[in-house]
């Protein structure tokens, strides 16, 4: 059964359209909803929840059409929005336990499942601590712990990562792919980075412009083409050569080597090579360069479908 | 994430209990509506006496409710020992005699209720659950209105259980008594709507206390004004009207003209046709209200 079924679904605010024919077939698992800001994303979790009327179109979640059946959409959907949301005054522990109350549980169980859920997010004794004194990466766990607390079977997750540090964001996915899977929760979660989506990502939704640019999944999107991107100070002439020798495909652009990652050895290949040439090592940094590829050809696309 | 290995250091250790077992769906029971907004009902009003709050918020609801109950307790203890016939004050009169501790309790007590969900934009998390912009509205005003017909009905019933103790007359007292708790009831549901109102358009927190207490203080002073000068001028249909001006007046004005009370700080509406006035607005400004409120809300999904 698809998670999320819309078709010809158009929303617009006067004369602005912020979704315009979109048509979905989203399965089960973690899709991700790429787009620049102001593409529509935001928009289309709210109508996926139920709280804004379409103009045109319709949508399902969870085989419920959220025009008619909105609350027992949201029976079974945990929201997590972009914008902060905890009053600074009371506990991550009393917040989670009030919103699991407000999503229907009975006072023992809010209490168990929000200890539950603040653990697997990850807060452990700051728990007990007003939320004034949280850290971004705390409060984003929080608000992610409220979005679960009541068991869902679908999260919708609005810019997750949104003013992390690298550290903070790595973490963030790292929750999103364990609620995906080990949790079993399906997850829409809305990036305008797509980089960071395509490692948690079983499926890709490209948005623009309240279009769809493209739907499909990370595996057919990045295929076996994973590339690492290495740049080096120094002539990278002779790192070239040596990795050719080597076996292994590079490209190199200036000082930028785009090197293609068969196995794991590659790493190996290429740390050996630039400790024996005695190159400082200024990136080493993994990409699958078709997804990158599906979105600039996006925005080309866009661009001639807008004039 | 490393903290699959770790054991569960937020729970107490049983002997023998297993520490990781992973993520567990829930499989209980999961309420509608109704329970969500009932649960937001008692909140609501626990929240007002600064219940389920820190020590500091609770100091200001049971000080002004201390404030409300002393008159009325000291009335009590003086129409028993001295033996007075009556009790010292009417029963309808009461509320507004103290009057300006209601305003206070509405005053610091409503921003509490409304401005904190706006914000800090917590109402969108209600929102994207079960409960609706109505039913949420509709529960923090039932928990307004009944923590403000504690605060004055308390005091009320006080003085009448004295009365008692004094062994005055009941079929004196009762019908009275009855009438002014309708009064409160009235009063109530009023000052929670109003109330709750001013204090959601002005979401920061020190900014709504002033707000409400200033348009509740504004409006007496206004109506104590008007009155006063429609006295001098000696325009006695003018006069009658006066009371439409401030909330107390206009409830006191219902009271006293469809339930039979008689007059206390306000004005009585002139005949049956200012009766039916008087009760007309407060249910027209009740629904504009409320109306407001849910419309509000609309705007606060952000």
């Amino acid at each position: 059964m698809s998670l999320i079924r819309t078709v010809g679904l158009t929303k617009r605010y006067g004369s602005v359209t912020a979704l315009e024919g979109l048509t979905l077939d989203v399965q089960p698992g973690v899709t991700g909803l790429v787009g620049a800001n102001g593409a529509g994303k935001s928009t289309l979790l709210k109508i996926l929840l139920g709280l804004l009327p379409t103009t045109e179109g319709s949508a399902s979640v969870l085989g419920l059409d959220v025009a008619t059946d909105g609350p027992a959409v949201r029976e079974r959907v945990g929201y997590m929005p972009e914008h902060d949301c905890l009053p600074p005054d009371v506990s991550a522990t009393e917040f989670v336990v009030h919103m699991a109350r407000m999503s229907g549980l009975p006072t023992t169980a809010a209490r168990e499942r929000a200890a539950d859920t603040l653990r697997h997010v990850g807060l452990y004794e700051e728990r007990y601590r007003p939320m004034g004194g949280y850290s971004t990466g705390m409060r984003q766990r929080v608000k992610l712990a409220q979005a679960l607390v009541h068991d869902p079977a679908l999260v919708l997750l609005d810019e997750p990562t949104n003013g992390l540090d690298p550290a903070g964001r790595e973490d963030m996915l790292e929750l999103i792919r364990r609620v995906g899977g080990e949790f079993g929760i399906s997850v829409i979660v809305t990036s305008h980075l797509l980089g960071e989506l395509e490692r948690v990502c079983e499926s890709i939704v490209v948005i623009d412009g309240g279009r769809l640019l493209r739907h499909s999944t990370t595996a057919s999107a990045t295929g076996a083409t994973a590339v690492v991107t290495v740049e080096v100070n120094g002539d990278p002439g002779p790192l070239v050569r040596r990795l050719h020798t080597a076996g292994a495909g590079v490209r190199s652009a200036g000082n930028v080597l785009e090197i293609d990652v068969v196995d794991e050895t590659v790493y190996d290949l290429v740390r050996d090579a630039v400790a024996e040439l005695d190159l400082g090592l200024v990136r080493l940094e993994r990409q699958r360069h078709r997804l990158t590829e599906m979105f600039t050809d996006g925005d080309r696309r866009s661009g001639g479908a807008h004039v | 994430m490393s903290e699959h290995a770790v054991p569960d250091r937020g729970a107490p250790a049983r002997a023998g209990a297993i520490h990781d077992i992973g993520y567990r769906h829930y499989d209980g029971p999961r309420h509608g509506a109704r329970y969500i907004q009932r649960s937001l009902f008692v909140e609501t009003l626990r929240g007002t006496y600064g219940l389920g709050r820190s020590a500091r918020s609770k100091v200001m609801p049971f000080l002004l409710l201390g404030l409300m109950v002393l008159p009325a307790v000291v009335m009590g203890i003086i129409t028993s020992y001295v033996g007075l016939t009556a009790v010292p004050v009417r029963y309808t009169d009461y509320v507004m005699l103290v009057q300006l501790v209601v305003t206070i309790f509405v005053g610091s007590q409503s921003p509490a209720v409304m401005s904190r969900d706006l914000r800090f934009r917590v109402a969108s998390l209600y929102f994207c659950r079960p409960l609706s912009r109505r039913q949420y509205v509709q529960a923090k005003l039932a928990g307004m209105t009944v923590a403000l017909f504690i605060l004055m009905g308390l005091p009320v019933t006080l003085l009448f259980c004295s009365a008692l103790l004094a062994e005055l007359p009941l079929d004196e007292q009762v019908p009275d008594y009855l009438r002014a708790m309708a009064g409160v009831a009235i009063h109530a549901v009023v000052l929670a709507a109003v109330g709750l109102l001013v204090a959601a358009l002005t979401p920061r927190r020190g900014l709504g206390v002033a707000a409400v207490v200033a348009v509740l203080l504004v409006l007496s002073g206004m109506e104590l004004t008007v009155r006063g000068l429609a006295s001098a001028f000696g325009n006695d249909t003018f006069l009658g009207y006066t009371g439409l001006i401030s909330p107390y007046t206009l409830v006191d004005g219902v009271v006293t003209g469809a339930l039979g009370a008689d007059s206390s700080g306000g004005q009585a509406p002139p005949g049956a046709l200012g009766t039916v006035l008087f009760t007309l607005v407060t249910v027209v400004l009740l629904a504009a209200c409320y109306s407001a409120l849910v419309a509000r809300y609309r705007k606060a999904l952000g």
